[in-house]
């Protein structure tokens, strides 16, 4: 005799059950948008809201989450971003400060995914942040997207399951930038460089440098500064570029540092004489505006800004953001954490229809994000490196120009190139496809 | 030569930046001797008003040399409102306990003000740049140099000069210098420390914004400016000598000039020189270069 018999049940009763059952399978089918709901997916947004990198990055990257969320949770974006939050359910983003060093991250992310309970994390503008925490979702099996941070390092030197990068890294940065300038022949027989002093500055310097290489092999580089991060004062480094008087001046530089340069370089007339070539400069046309040398050759880490694509989709994105702030238009970061949070809905939503409607495990968020691809604002973005967790997307340059009339610098001239024509394809680290001449570039498809 | 020339104008346009800041610091540490973590914030203070009181100036269309007055202004008007208030009300409850925690409570103000600047200023930044085009472009070593440059060298100038005449010309400075020497006998003698240490941390603070009013024109004053400034002052007193004004003028020239010339010769060392000096210095003379022997107390 077994311990646990089964009960018999009557045909009847079974009948009866069964019924029950499949009324309250349909009741259940159909009230699930219903119950969906009342259920919420908490996700850990985390950017720099204060310290250097808050004005540029941090708080736009906020103001851009609060907009989007507020818009999702609203039923109000545009298809196929038109359902309710994430799937149906009410996203509650919790905001935890950047600042205050890698070690503090680990610790906050932990708190995170451990006390606050949320599903998902979308974070990180510093690449020593993304080096460090990227481990620990991994270890905690815990979903995470960094959504900003540059150095190529994070999926060419590890692998991972639970972490995804949903913005391209800063190789098309600078290929972009090389390309652009042989489009339009450029003068470049001399280069100089002025690059901050940590992984972002020094990544993009030999990125630059090996770009160059390819595209100017007769190039000369001349000064080659690498001043701390936040140093202010840069009158001995403009004397320096100024003796050098290379045909282009390239630089990585952003945020306070950016413009400080600019501001104490412009008056020295080092910018009319040689080409300024700026790989992340959007954030600072506003602040800066006609004190920004026209004629200057700028990225934005991205079609993005001034130079986003002319899409339903964007046009919703940025004059709503527009208008949510005042008439302040969106930049690099409130792109970058849109597109992060438009693929978290994507993989939600994808996740969710394979598992029932459920809210989806760590898992199975992760395998409905690898190497998936959805629209953003910013053009369409592909997880087609480090094994389908690492994005390219579609790039764009173009050149300054303070346009007195509407009192606001323009962008103009601006090229667009497609994601596989400036980032490395798969299974290949960006510095060995720069140095061996860009294999399998695609530079004839269009920009999407 | 033409670089020699270029290394020298651009490690004095520099070091006069440095030397009006760390004068207040060498100040404030010989006087009280604190070493006064807050400092690099109270320069950052500086910066922010003056951008906001040069922007009120323009507003009531007194542009172009009335800036100058309005970021004097501003370092008076700091300098007066939160020495005597940060003396006073905080520093002196601590005098009695270990120099360590007053270390403390000044990097503890550090981090509070850093904070207040947000919650005042929000983290947006602020332009004041039409000042720094004030004295027009002059060419120096066939370089173009902005005027401004010139006259941050004759401000740090007038600055050391009048805090050394300050000091030891005057009866004032003399009492201040009695104090600096000792306190208890200076007490012992009717001279009023409390009043002394309170004149001594205002002044500080002054110089302090004085150095952050008269750079707003040349950065965009936002959130973060104060720390690197704090880290290069120290490294200028200790080179130096704590308390010493001589030191922070030699120390903020050779810091200066051993910039200039690793940006213009070995970019690379740019960062390492300031340090590779300030350790040469310690090796050979611990206490820097005008600290006075103390002498022992019986």
């Amino acid at each position: 005799m077994s311990p646990n018999p089964m009960p018999s049940i009557g045909l009847r009763r079974l009948a009866g059950r069964m019924l029950a059952a499949a009324a309250a399978l349909t009741v259940g089918l159909v009230a699930a948008p219903e119950s969906r709901a009342q259920e919420t997916f908490r996700v850990g947004i985390v950017t720099f809201l204060s310290g250097p990198a808050a004005e540029s990055f941090g708080v736009p990257a906020r103001h851009g989450a609060e907009f989007l969320i507020e818009q999702l949770n609203k039923g109000a974006a545009p298809a196929p971003y038109n359902q309710v939050g994430f799937g149906g359910m009410r996203i509650e983003p919790v905001i935890v400060d950047e600042n205050g060093g890698a070690t503090k991250q680990v610790q906050e992310l932990r708190n995170l995914y451990q006390r606050e309970n949320v599903d998902a994390v979308v974070g990180y503008i510093g690449s020593g942040d993304c080096l460090a925490v990227a481990p620990v979702a991994e270890e905690l099996k815990k979903f995470l997207i960094l959504f900003d941070c540059g150095t190529p390092r994070i999926f060419e030197d590890s692998s991972y399951r639970y972490v995804f990068r949903t913005a391209a890294h800063a190789t098309q940065d600078n290929v972009a930038l090389a390309r652009y300038m042989r489009a339009r022949n450029i003068n470049a027989g001399s280069f100089s460089l002025i690059n901050q002093d940590y992984a972002w500055g020094q990544d993009s310097r030999g990125d630059f440098i090996a770009a160059m290489q390819q595209l100017y092999p007769q190039a000369t580089m001349n000064a080659d500064l690498l001043p701390k991060f936040g140093a202010g004062q840069y009158g001995t480094e403009i004397s320096a570029l100024a003796r050098a008087n290379s045909n282009v001046i390239y630089s990585s530089l952003w945020g306070g540092d950016l413009q400080a340069f600019i501001l104490q370089g412009a008056p020295r007339g080092v910018f009319q004489r040689s080409q300024l070539v700026l790989s992340a400069a959007d954030h600072v046309l506003q602040p800066l505006g006609e004190r920004m040398p026209n004629g200057t050759i700028i990225g934005a880490r991205g079609a993005y800004g001034l130079m986003s694509p002319d899409t339903p989709l964007n046009r919703w994105f940025f004059d709503g953001y527009s208008q949510a702030r005042g008439g302040v238009y969106p930049v690099q970061a409130a792109y970058r954490i849109t597109q992060a949070l438009l693929g978290l809905k994507t993989a939600v939503e994808k996740a969710m229809a394979a598992n029932g409607g459920k809210k989806p495990t760590p898992e199975q968020l992760a395998d409905a994000m690898r190497g998936s691809e959805w629209q953003s604002p910013g053009g369409l973005i592909q997880m087609k490196l480090g094994n389908g967790h690492q994005a390219i997307q579609s790039m764009a340059i173009g050149r300054t120009r303070w346009d007195a009339a509407r009192r606001q610098v323009v962008i103009e001239d601006i090229q667009r190139f497609a994601a596989e024509c400036v980032n490395p394809p798969a299974n290949m680290r960006s510095l060995d496809w720069i140095k061996a001449g860009f294999p399998g570039a695609k530079c004839d498809t269009p920009a999407n | 030569m033409q670089l020699a020339l270029t290394i020298l104008m651009d490690g004095l346009i520099y070091a006069s930046w440095l030397f009006v800041v760390a004068l207040g610091l060498t100040l404030v540490f010989g006087v009280l001797k604190i070493l006064n973590i807050a400092h690099g914030s109270l320069y950052a203070v500086g910066a922010y008003v003056a951008a906001s009181l040069v922007t009120l100036f323009a507003s009531w269309g007194l542009g172009g040399h009335f800036a100058l007055v309005a970021m004097l202004l501003a370092a008076v008007g700091v300098a007066l409102v939160m020495g005597p208030l940060m003396e006073r009300y905080l520093l002196r409850l601590f005098y009695a306990r270990d120099e360590v925690v007053l270390l403390l409570v000044t990097y503890a103000l550090f981090l509070i003000l850093e904070d207040a600047l947000k919650l005042i200023w929000g983290v947006n930044p602020y332009y004041v740049s039409e000042p720094y085009q004030l004295f027009g472009n002059v060419a120096f070593a066939s370089l173009f140099y902005v005027g401004y440059d010139f006259a941050l060298i004759g401000l740090a100038i007038a600055c050391g000069i009048a805090v050394w005449f300050a000091l030891n010309r005057t009866r004032s400075g003399k009492v201040v210098l009695a104090v600096i020497f000792s306190r208890e006998m200076s007490a012992s003698m009717g001279v009023n420390v409390d009043k002394v240490h309170m004149v001594a941390f205002t002044l500080g603070v002054f110089l302090a914004a004085l150095g952050g009013a008269f750079t707003a024109p040349m950065i965009s004053v936002q959130p973060g400016i104060s720390v690197s400034v704090i880290i290069v002052s120290f490294a200028v007193i200790i080179i130096g000598g704590l308390g010493s004004i001589e030191g922070a003028a030699i120390g903020a020239v050779i810091v200066g000039l051993a910039r200039a010339a690793a940006v213009h010769l070995l970019p690379e060392a740019e960062l390492f020189s300031i340090y590779l000096v300030m350790a040469a210095v310690l090796i050979f003379r611990p206490e820097g270069l005008f600290q006075r022997a103390a002498a022992r107390k019986i």
